[in-house]
């Protein structure tokens, strides 16, 4: 398998950067809401949302690659049999997915930093605080990064599920190329 | 002349006199923000954690002749809590504490004063907070009042309460050490 896409093949990359990124959104959805159940004397209490943090914020990092990656090396052209709909619907849902991802981690980015504090990513650095004047900023962040998970985790479910409908249904290459096929 | 001058003085002073014997109304200085409402409450047993609400308003009217004639009044927007942390203010007001979004404003209103002592009295009042209302005392001090450089005339105090978090249901719980916040506020009113 090559590093890069092809126009029919998704390389190396793609591929391993897609199943890293739904991975870790799921594992990041379930920490998540873990997390701001626990009670104030778990010893989780404070280790749960550094992960969290942490793990979002190389999140950030790996999305902005897998962008740039795209750019670099475009993915392979759509399935012959997909029609206009298809492609269209397709295109939106991806669009959705990546641009409701970065919205997700900024959102949560803008709590932990709305009152100047950066966040330690897994105790070896820093991100420093930017934006933080939004009227009640914590709190509008907060809304936002809530519904939009849940959103997001739905709509992801929704994303396996056409591409389960593509392979069992319509019977095409949509997801085992996602494995390199 | 001397006697005219003298009969006014004593005029003068006699009105002077009936005007402090009657309760002046005071604004809490807000504009100059010389008024706090704060709190603090244990954290773990081991320090004090201390807040404050930073938008709140209202009035009081008081006679130093008459402490027992004054009366308070407080409304405070339980949204502008603020503990120097994001994610602590953004907890506090969820509702496993105070529920801002159901019940975003919190009221005092004296009901009656008893003087304690020499510039010190118990105000007695309801205290709305988190949609319960309950009678508190305040334990008030008289800090001073007089002139200000700026043509204004001021009064100030400070008092406090210790409030049981589940009195006024608040839901979380933050350990045996944590159960009672002390409010504390500290007020200057500018005389109307």
């Amino acid at each position: 398998m090559q590093w890069r896409n092809s126009s029919s093949h998704y390389g190396l990359v793609s591929i391993f950067m897609h199943w890293l990124v739904a991975v870790v959104v799921f594992g990041l959805f379930g920490l998540g809401y873990w997390m701001v159940g626990l009670d104030y004397y778990s010893s989780w209490r404070q280790t749960a949302p550094d992960l969290h943090k942490s793990i979002g914020l190389v999140l950030f990092a790996v999305m902005l690659a897998r962008v740039l990656w795209r750019w670099f090396s475009p993915p392979p052209a759509s399935l012959p049999n997909h029609g206009r709909m298809t492609r269209m619907a397709s295109k939106l849902g991806h669009s959705f997915l990546y641009l409701g991802l970065f919205v997700l981690m900024i959102s949560g980015y803008l709590i932990s930093t709305a009152d100047g504090r950066g966040i330690p990513v897994f105790g070896l650095f820093e991100v420093p605080a930017s934006l933080t004047s939004i009227p009640d900023q914590e709190d509008v962040a907060g809304l936002v990064h809530e519904y939009l998970a849940w959103a997001l985790v739905i709509f992801a479910g929704i994303h396996a599920l056409a591409a389960l409908k593509h392979h069992f249904i319509d019977r095409d290459r949509t997801l085992t190329r996602m494995f390199g096929r | 002349m001397l006697k005219k001058t003298l009969v006014a003085l004593a005029l003068g002073g006699a009105l002077i006199g009936a005007g402090q014997a009657m309760a002046a109304d005071y604004a809490i200085d807000k504009q100059g923000q010389h008024a706090f409402v704060n709190f603090k409450i244990s954290h773990l047993g081991y320090s004090w954690l201390y807040g404050t609400f930073k938008d709140f308003d209202g009035s009081f009217s008081f006679d130093a002749a008459k402490p027992q004639d004054s009366k308070v009044n407080v409304t405070l927007n339980t949204t502008s809590v603020d503990t120097n942390h994001a994610e602590r203010d953004k907890h506090i007001r969820s509702g496993d504490f105070l529920n801002v979004s159901k019940h975003p404003t919190a009221t005092f209103a004296s009901t009656s004063v008893k003087s304690t002592g020499e510039g010190t009295a118990d105000i007695t009042g309801d205290l709305t907070l988190n949609g319960v209302t309950k009678p508190v005392v305040i334990a008030a001090k008289f800090i001073g009042e007089g002139k200000d450089p700026w043509g204004g005339y001021r009064a100030g105090f400070e008092g406090s309460t210790k409030l049981k978090l589940k009195d006024f249901d608040i839901q979380k719980d933050l350990g045996p050490a944590s159960q009672d916040v002390e409010l504390i506020i500290s007020v200057e009113g500018v005389r109307k």
